[in-house]
């Protein structure tokens, strides 16, 4: 176990290099520089040459390059021009905003997608079944952007059951331990602080949980309706096992296992939803800061960002084959 | 092996299982099976109106959808919009044009960035995956080699999330109706890649393969001449559902502003983002695009679910 | 009380900030929900830096405004000079020597008292500013008003007009400069040239803005609340950037009427309609720049929506090298005559919106009502352009997308507008939509677009502001060389007579549109709107609402 962990981390090394060195071709192709956005209509020629020059940005790209790896090595991200912040501070005020949203909307997926699908098998050809199908079906065929619209237009603004935008309402004043405002509030026994952090996470992490939802439930539908035509299924029913025996250790156990793997990787799939989610809900996030980190030519962020993605895949790989090796002894990994 | 890679490559081992199980008796089968499936003729009715407005849309427009022909009967500045009415059955967008005008002309721009980006998507990945795969196969140690390699950018192509690839390419290509089909385009190519480069391993192992390559076959042949046409059919379900995925990408690039800007090339999922900013005036100018968005991604993911079921043995009720 | 050391300071505040949390004091943690005594305000943008001087766009000085003030500020409503912190001021008759009368008895946020010397201080430690500090991203407004530094370290820095400061007596601060400016006195008046306290500017000076790396670094004291110190109504207590929030309280030494609420937050929201919702869900108490679409719907629920009075212009622009046939002044007048300028202001601008007939406002010292005008006429577009030999005229026309400036809410619907417009006269168009930063800027400014869609907003009222960035001489985005209308601008830039000044605009503008550069098309005014149960500030055609005088009803 420890050497397979050891040689995926060892694998890390030669992915990012090569990523780093794509990324860093296919960025210089990028018109323009931060400088324009940085002065609008007001920037003249002479400024934006100096600008860049200031930022290096008039070197050729292999020195750039030479620049980015050193500062690599020393685990340094670099300089948002955005902001003219550490790239590393930018991300961890961001990412535990986004990390939280995608963590409910998961729970919420989960929650609602497995029991779901589950009884849908089990009835399959009930109105449940219809009904669960054809809304995943729909689920995923909703612009996440258009739903986070919809539900913020009716719940926010024409109920006022919940925020419109934002995690924290103004003047709560709460003390920020891990930047989980939910966990926060918990922590610091600030339990207003966690309910209004929680009434922020509503709106936004429904819509986002929109997706995975769908296919949570059609991936445990399927996959329980697969079980059940199992031979050791029908063998454990014949013994006379109870039911609940065979529900439980087999059909729902086994039925799970691609489930949690769906699980574990929807949730890196999540940051496509929140980009957009982010966006309406003016939530502050990872999603809205990388998209504003494009539209702004944010070079030190969009790289920052893509080799933390490229290592977020390399390491959720190995936690779920781990999770499958724990879940189901039979498959062992190699 | 992420959901992604796990249900391409689930897709992708079906052809082989049809083919070596059953032969052309499961094909009869599957497309039995299809006609049977209410989901199929759905998602194949809903196409169908669907394409055909998007062909003759543009010739029975009662109106050019760019001319502002009732100008002074708007003024988005001061909530004054016109809805439905005799002339104009869904009513004027904010620049006084016909929204039934649109919303045909749009379905036809709608369905081309979806084929063309799917198209793009395919035949990139194809190439890729096939190269990939084939080397695979037939390559030996060197092929093996070019396998991972390529494959791990593949792998890593999946993993970043798919909007923000494409965000990044309109950014560099400049905004036109061809960067949204390049853009979503991109983001079907590993996808493509995958599940052809499955499919080619499943059929590697195939008996006809095994049985060509006893009779001495070239290699080169079998994998032209053979592998690849038998690896297609996953190909066409996932085509359908990526269309389904084309269609509301592009949307969801409209709304981030790299939509097609062209007004004289409507597109639902640049009608949509536009129409929001007058959601409270005219909320019917972004639920006309929007439901022609759902009902068609709707239509291509009911067709390319029930393909997939009707092909794979396991789901055989 | 003297503190010898921040750090003690800081061990203190630690201190508390532990205690707070270990002792689990809720009920001290305001949790006023907006109401009370907290203004809230969505701003569309974070401050770039709570140093104005490092500053040149409006969301930071809509924040820094509240707690700095300049010598010379803007009329509250309008756009006419009156005293800030200088009671009055005057210059010589070079214009190059200009002496300020300050105010007495105004005190800092940390305690500090103003001096002439502190004056000079601030003038001084601008003047002397070096690496990236000289990067015209950082100190453009100090660049753009008095040229370079005390050592220019880079060749394309401007010379140096700026060449002293002199404490005559405790209250009187003379400032010189090398030749007389169209930009004086109208230049003292910018927030970015905002008087600090000078144990601020000691602090500052230990702290450098860094450039080698990929970016400029602003230095810390602008990112976070606690260095910096003016003399306005507010004083700024934090800045929580995860929230994007930015906190002041109301300065109780303030020299001036006090502020009426207790606490000022800033809030960004990006998105335009999650403003308008935010504001509609009772969760903000007023926001800026509201989409003309959405005035009415506000004002229908019961939201105030208070009219500025203008102070832009929006235009098209012609780049006479991008297409030959636009150096033929038959075309660029028929261009002008197919717009429809009304049609535009009636449907896409806000309430107050008003038709431009020249390149300034008519808020403007300088604008003329003799200028020559182009009324929307169809028929008399196509006389002049068959006149012209150019009945088959094409021209590219760039216009940005996904942007939304003060002067422009919706570019690419006035870009559809206009384009019908030019189709009626016979021209055909060809769209070239970009996106604003960097291409369509680039675009425009190279002046490779034949028609292109611009506009700016004044900071101070002086027409050189406007028609000066643009017309003194040859650039790029024109493509012109006229003498007639350069002449016109120089003349007008060297009189040191501010009321003669006024008179060589009026002339200057006359000129500029007898030569048509390009469609002047409209002023109008960002709308900005408020709660039902706030008395809102004045509203300013300059953006420089005073939040001091909002209260709850």
């Amino acid at each position: 176990m420890l050497r397979l962990v050891a040689r995926r981390l060892l694998q890390l090394i030669p992915t990012l290099l090569g990523l780093s060195v794509l990324l860093f071709l296919w960025l210089n192709r990028l018109p323009g520089g931060p400088a324009a956005a940085m002065l609008g209509e007001r920037a003249t020629a002479a400024d934006k040459a100096r600008i860049e020059a200031a930022l290096g940005l008039d070197q050729p790209v292999w020195v750039q390059y030479g620049r980015f790896l050193k500062r690599l090595s020393e685990l340094d991200l670099g300089i948002s021009t955005q902001t003219g912040q550490p790239v590393w501070d930018e991300f961890t005020r961001a990412f535990p905003a986004t990390v939280e949203l995608a963590f409910v909307a998961m729970l919420i997926a989960i929650a609602v997608g497995v029991p779901l699908g589950y009884f849908a098998a089990r009835r399959r050809g009930s109105w449940l079944d219809v009904t669960a199908v054809s809304g995943s079906l729909v689920g995923i065929c909703i612009p996440v952007f258009f739903l986070a619209f919809i539900l913020k237009a009716i719940f926010a603004v024409q109920l006022g059951w919940f925020p419109s935008f934002g995690r924290q309402t103004t003047g709560i004043d709460a003390t920020e331990v891990t930047g989980f405002y939910v966990l926060d509030g918990i922590l610091t026994g600030e339990f207003d602080a966690a309910w209004d952090a929680l009434m922020h996470l509503v709106l936004p992490a429904l819509a986002l949980s929109s997706i995975p939802l769908a296919i949570i439930t059609r991936m445990t539908r399927a996959s329980v309706l697969e079980v059940l035509g199992e031979d050791y299924v029908r063998t454990a029913e014949s013994k006379g096992l109870s039911r609940s025996t065979v529900r439980g250790r087999h059909v729902l156990r086994n039925a799970l296992l691609p489930v949690v793997t769906a699980i574990g990787l929807l949730t890196g799939g999540l940051l496509s939803g929140a980009v957009l989610t982010e966006s309406v809900f003016a939530f502050g996030g990872i999603g809205s800061f990388i998209k504003t980190a494009i539209d702004e030519r944010d070079y030190p962020v969009l790289v920052g960002f893509i080799m933390f993605i490229a290592a977020a895949y390399v390491v959720i790989n190995l936690l779920v084959d781990l999770a499958y090796s724990l879940i189901d002894p039979r498959v062992r990994v190699h | 092996m992420s959901t992604k890679t796990d249900k391409i490559d689930r897709l992708a081992e079906l052809t082989a299982a049809t083919e070596t199980s059953a032969g052309a008796g499961l094909w009869v089968e599957a497309w039995r099976r299809l006609r049977a499936s209410k989901m199929a003729v759905i998602g194949a009715a809903v196409i169908g109106v669907f394409v055909v407005v998007a062909i003759v849309g543009p010739w029975i427009a009662p109106y050019d959808p760019t001319a502002q022909l009732w100008r002074g009967e708007v003024l988005p500045n001061q909530n004054v919009f016109v809805g439905p009415r005799g002339e104009n059955w869904l009513g004027l967008d904010h620049l006084a044009r016909d929204e039934f005008s649109r919303m045909l002309v749009g379905a036809r721009q709608t369905l081309l960035v979806g084929v063309v980006a799917t198209l793009l998507g395919f035949t990139v990945g194809a190439v890729i995956g096939g190269v990939s795969g084939a080397a695979l196969v037939l390559g030996g140690k060197v092929g093996r080699r070019i396998d991972t390699v390529v494959m791990r950018v593949i792998d890593i192509m999946l993993a970043l999330p798919s909007l923000l690839l494409a965000v990044s390419v309109a950014a560099v290509l400049g905004q036109s109706l061809t960067t949204v089909m390049i853009a979503v385009g991109v983001v079907q190519i590993p996808v493509f890649a995958r599940l052809l480069r499955g499919a080619m391993l499943a059929q590697g192992g195939a008996d006809y393969v095994l049985a060509a390559q006893a009779l001495g076959v070239r290699k080169r042949r079998i994998a032209i001449g053979h592998v690849l046409p038998n690896s297609l059919s996953p190909v066409i379900v996932q085509g359908t559902l990526s269309l389904a995925t084309a269609i509301i990408e592009a949307a969801a690039l409209s709304y981030l502003g790299l939509g097609n800007p062209d007004a004289a090339q409507p597109e639902w999922g640049v009608m949509l983002a536009q129409a929001q900013d007058y959601f409270d005036s005219a909320p019917m100018l972004a639920v006309y695009p929007a439901l022609g968005i759902i009902i068609t991604a709707l239509g291509f993911t009911l067709l390319g679910e029930a393909m997939r079921e009707a092909l794979d043995p396991k789901l055989r009720s | 009380m003297r503190i010898t050391s921040s750090r003690v300071v800081q061990t203190i505040a630690a201190a508390l900030a532990v205690g707070v949390i270990a002792t689990g004091c809720a009920s001290e943690r305001g949790k006023d929900e907006g109401g009370g005594d907290t203004f809230v305000f969505g701003a569309a943008g974070d401050p770039a830096s709570l140093d104005p001087a490092l500053a040149s766009d409006g969301e930071t000085f809509r924040v820094t405004r509240q707690a700095f003030e300049a010598l010379i500020e803007h009329e509250p409503g309008g756009s006419k000079l009156v005293g800030g912190l200088a009671k009055s001021w005057k210059s010589d008759e070079t214009g190059t020597k200009w002496t300020f009368d300050l105010r007495e008895g105004v005190k800092f946020h940390d305690g500090e008292k103003l001096t002439a010397e502190v004056v000079c201080k601030n003038y001084d430690h601008w003047f002397n500013w070096t690496g990236t500090y000289q990067n015209s991203a950082v100190s453009y407004y100090w660049q753009t008003i008095f040229g370079g530094f005390a050592k220019n370290e880079s060749k394309e820095t401007p010379k140096a007009n700026y060449k002293g400061c002199t404490a005559e007596d405790e209250l009187t601060a003379v400032i010189e400069v090398h030749e007389p400016s169209a930009n004086l006195p109208g230049g003292f008046s910018l927030q970015a040239l905002a008087i600090h306290s000078p144990k601020a500017i000691d602090a500052y000076k230990k702290q450098e803005a860094t450039g080698e790396e990929d970016a400029i670094s602003y230095p810390k004291y602008s990112q976070e609340a606690g260095t910096v110190a003016g003399t306005g109504p507010f004083e700024i207590v934090d800045w929580d950037k995860g929230n994007k929030e930015v906190t002041l309280e109301r300065f109780d030494d303030y020299w001036g009427e006090k502020a009426k609420v207790k606490k000022l937050v800033f809030r960004t929201i990006a998105e335009e309609s999650a403003r308008r919702q935010a504001l509609q869900a009772g969760n903000i108490h007023g926001y800026d720049l509201v989409a003309p679409a959405d005035v009415k719907t506000l004002e229908k629920e019961g939201f105030q929506v208070p009219v500025r009075d203008v102070f832009n212009i929006f235009y098209v622009g012609f780049s006479q090298e991008a297409n030959k046939a636009l150096k033929k002044k038959e075309v660029r007048q028929a261009i002008s005559h197919a717009i429809d300028r009304e049609n535009i202001v009636k449907t896409q601008l806000p309430e107050g919106g008003k038709v431009a007939t020249q390149f300034v406002p008519d808020t403007v010292d300088g604008y003329s009502d003799k200028v020559p005008t182009y009324p929307f006429d169809t028929n008399k577009a196509k006389d002049l352009l068959k006149k012209a030999g150019e009945e088959k005229l094409a021209v590219d026309f760039c216009y940005p997308t996904e942007v939304t400036r003060p002067y422009m809410p919706a570019p690419a619907d006035m870009f559809e507008l206009m384009k019908s417009d030019l189709e009626k006269a016979g021209i055909k168009v060809d769209p070239k939509p970009m996106k604003w930063a960097p291409t369509y800027l680039d675009a425009t400014e190279n002046g490779t677009c034949d028609l292109h869609l611009l506009g700016w907003t004044g900071d101070f009222n002086d027409a050189y502001n406007f028609i000066g960035t643009w017309f003194a001489g040859y650039d790029k985005q024109w493509g012109f060389r006229d003498d007639k209308v350069f002449d016109a601008m120089k003349a007008a830039e060297s009189e040191p007579d501010v009321a003669k000044r006024v008179e060589l605009y009026k002339k200057a503008n006359e000129v500029v549109m007898e030569y048509v550069p390009g469609v002047p098309i409209s002023s109008s005014p960002p709308s900005i709107a408020f709660a039902k149960d706030v008395n809102p500030p004045t509203v300013s055609p300059l953006t420089q609402e005073n939040f001091a005088e909002v209260s709850f009803k």
